[in-house]
């Protein structure tokens, strides 16, 4: 019995939610009172790889074949699952990306696993195995009980924080056989914005809505998000409009999100749009109409016409960091 | 070209979302159900690749006869044929378990599904059908096209998107950018009413997870409101008192 975790890397580098993943991982190993071993696919430094051990991994599997270069979804999932028989690990983490939710279904279905995905707490002790995780959208919680002998948990960006954990990880070679079958997808190009940060694992988001008027209102936005190192995000009705890009639309129907500080400038706060921003830890709002119902969920709140208040928000930030 | 659908019958996205029970069970007094908008554009996309002549669209559903107008929804937006597996969707497993039963000595091509049902926000279900029926599955997709045998697909990433192709069978779960979502017309409603609905029984499979609780957002405290002209003093809560920057 041990749990596995699964690393995800970009370019040969891990995240902080991958970090993250191995501290909730090794969270969990520490209530089982079993190790934690993590396992890489793809180019990796050992040095790199090394750093797992810091937040708690003991064992950390390196898998790099040559077909194993870049992402295949079907041969991930199975060399995932393999590991996992191997290792015998009843507990498989993973944290709840966008190539997370593509692995984590399919090793369920490999190891007859039943499936918490969007897990936000750390799984129950009382004798039955129960993970929280986000249901309708942010507007509730389901506390999951995974019944099923093995179990495999994804967790969601900044809902457990990364906690380190001193370990030496002993970094081993793991081969798997992979089948030709399983490499059915092609990656014949990846497109990443490295000046941005990524919508989806930031701590800071700015967003922002129709009150903008117009999408060449938006460089004090992105000028605001850019001081802040925060991601840009915006409402429904913008990307709708295609002032900007879809995957910029957090609410029920596009992402939803969990950052530390969420700041909503000229957005109403529709029940929609309240769904995917809700689990924020901290809400400013910045709206003109003082009945906007995105005030009820607010932390903080400024009355005011965006125009007049975002570039005076800018000085007010460049004052504080001098 | 067969494409199959899976769609699911979710709460309006309006809809205020409480408990009963005990908050063991969803209380659906009161709500309206839709077809999940992911879903919808999965059927949009599935319609207009075979638009012409050129290959037919079946929706599959499970779930209980209350979801027949949901699923008759989905014929109305231009499927040519429905199946419902008759079962209350215990998870993802059952779900894809059932969906993979029916599908796997059909000979679809393209298996469809939006990218996660908006109530339990799954994404499981796609991912989960292509490994029972072995085929390739791509996740939230953002473009789908197809020439030949093969198909171009642009899939979101963190900070980016990635392009990749796949020939043969496949399964992907659809967001938003696959197509725009299409509206029923009179037409289409009033066929829809004698399009076939085939219903079908459930396989067992075993319990693999189960829900055992809801659990609301706590409320958060009164909004703390801040001057207009004081921008300052809300960078100094930021930073002093919620300790976010």
């Amino acid at each position: 019995m041990s749990v596995l975790v699964y690393v995800e890397q970009a370019e040969g580098k891990f995240k902080k939610s991958v970090f993250e993943a191995v501290s909730y991982a090794k969270a969990i190993a520490d209530q089982q009172s079993t190790n934690l071993t993590a396992i890489s696919i793809g180019d990796v430094a050992e040095g790199e790889l090394k750093e797992l051990g810091k937040y708690g991994a003991s064992k950390v599997l390196n898998v790099s074949a040559d077909q194993l270069k870049t992402f295949v979804n079907q041969a991930y999932a199975s060399v995932i699952a393999a590991a996992a028989e191997k290792e015998g690990a009843d507990i498989v983490v993973l944290s709840n990306s966008f190539s997370g939710k593509g692995l984590a279904p399919r090793i369920a279905v490999k190891l007859k696993a039943g499936l918490a995905d969007g897990a936000v707490e750390l799984p129950s002790t009382d004798g039955k195995f129960a993970v929280k995780k986000t249901a309708f959208s942010g507007k509730a919680f389901a506390i999951t009980e995974l019944t099923s002998a093995n179990k495999v948990i994804a967790l969601n960006p900044n809902a457990f924080g990364v906690k380190e954990n001193a370990t030496d990880a002993a970094i081993e070679t793991f081969s798997a056989d992979i089948k030709q079958s399983d490499l059915g997808t092609v990656i014949k190009d990846i497109v990443r914005a490295t000046d941005k940060v990524s919508l989806p694992d930031a701590e800071l988001v700015v967003s922002a809505g129709r009150g903008l008027k117009g999408p060449e209102n938006w460089g004090m936005i992105e000028e605001l998000a850019g001081l802040l190192g925060a991601a840009t995000a915006c409402s429904k009705p913008v990307s709708d409009a295609d002032w900007r890009p879809h995957s910029e639309h957090v609410g029920q129907t596009g992402i939803a999100i969990s950052p530390n500080l969420y700041i909503a400038i000229g957005i109403s706060g529709a029940i929609q749009h309240l769904a995917g921003v809700s689990s924020s830890k901290v809400i400013v709002v910045i709206n003109k109409d003082p009945e906007a119902p995105f005030f009820k969920v607010a932390d903080y709140g400024i009355v005011g016409d965006a125009f007049e208040v975002v570039p005076k928000l800018i000085e007010a930030l460049k004052a504080h960091k001098g | 070209m067969k494409i199959l659908v899976c769609i699911s019958n979710v709460p309006d996205t309006t809809t205020k979302i409480t408990f009963t029970n005990d908050n063991t069970e969803f209380n659906t007094a009161g709500v309206q159900y839709i077809v999940n908008p992911y879903d919808e554009i999965a059927l949009s996309r599935a319609i207009e690749l075979t638009e012409g002549g050129k290959g037919t669209v079946t929706v599959i559903n499970v779930g209980e006869a209350a979801n027949d107008p949901t699923i008759r929804k989905a014929l109305a937006i231009g499927a040519d044929d429905a199946v419902r597996v008759n079962a209350a969707p215990r998870d993802a497993y059952f779900v894809a378990k059932q969906i993979a039963e029916y599908a796997k000595d059909k000979d679809f091509d393209i298996i469809l599904t939006g990218r996660e049902s908006i109530d339990y926000n799954g994404n499981q279900v796609a991912a989960m059908v292509g490994e029972f029926l072995d085929i390739p599955s791509v996740s939230i997709i953002k473009k789908l096209n197809i020439e030949g045998d093969t198909a171009t697909i642009e899939r979101e990433i963190e900070g980016g998107k990635e392009v990749l192709t796949v020939s043969g069978k496949f399964i992907a779960s659809c967001a938003e950018g696959v197509a725009e979502p299409k509206i029923p017309n009179m037409r289409g409603i009033m066929s829809a009413r004698t399009k076939p609905l085939a219903v079908l029984d459930a396989v067992a499979i075993e319990e693999v997870s189960k829900v055992t609780k809801y659990e609301t957002p706590a409320p958060r405290g009164t909004v703390k409101l801040i001057p207009a002209d004081q921008t300052e003093s809300l960078i100094s809560l930021l930073h002093s008192e919620a300790k976010v920057i």
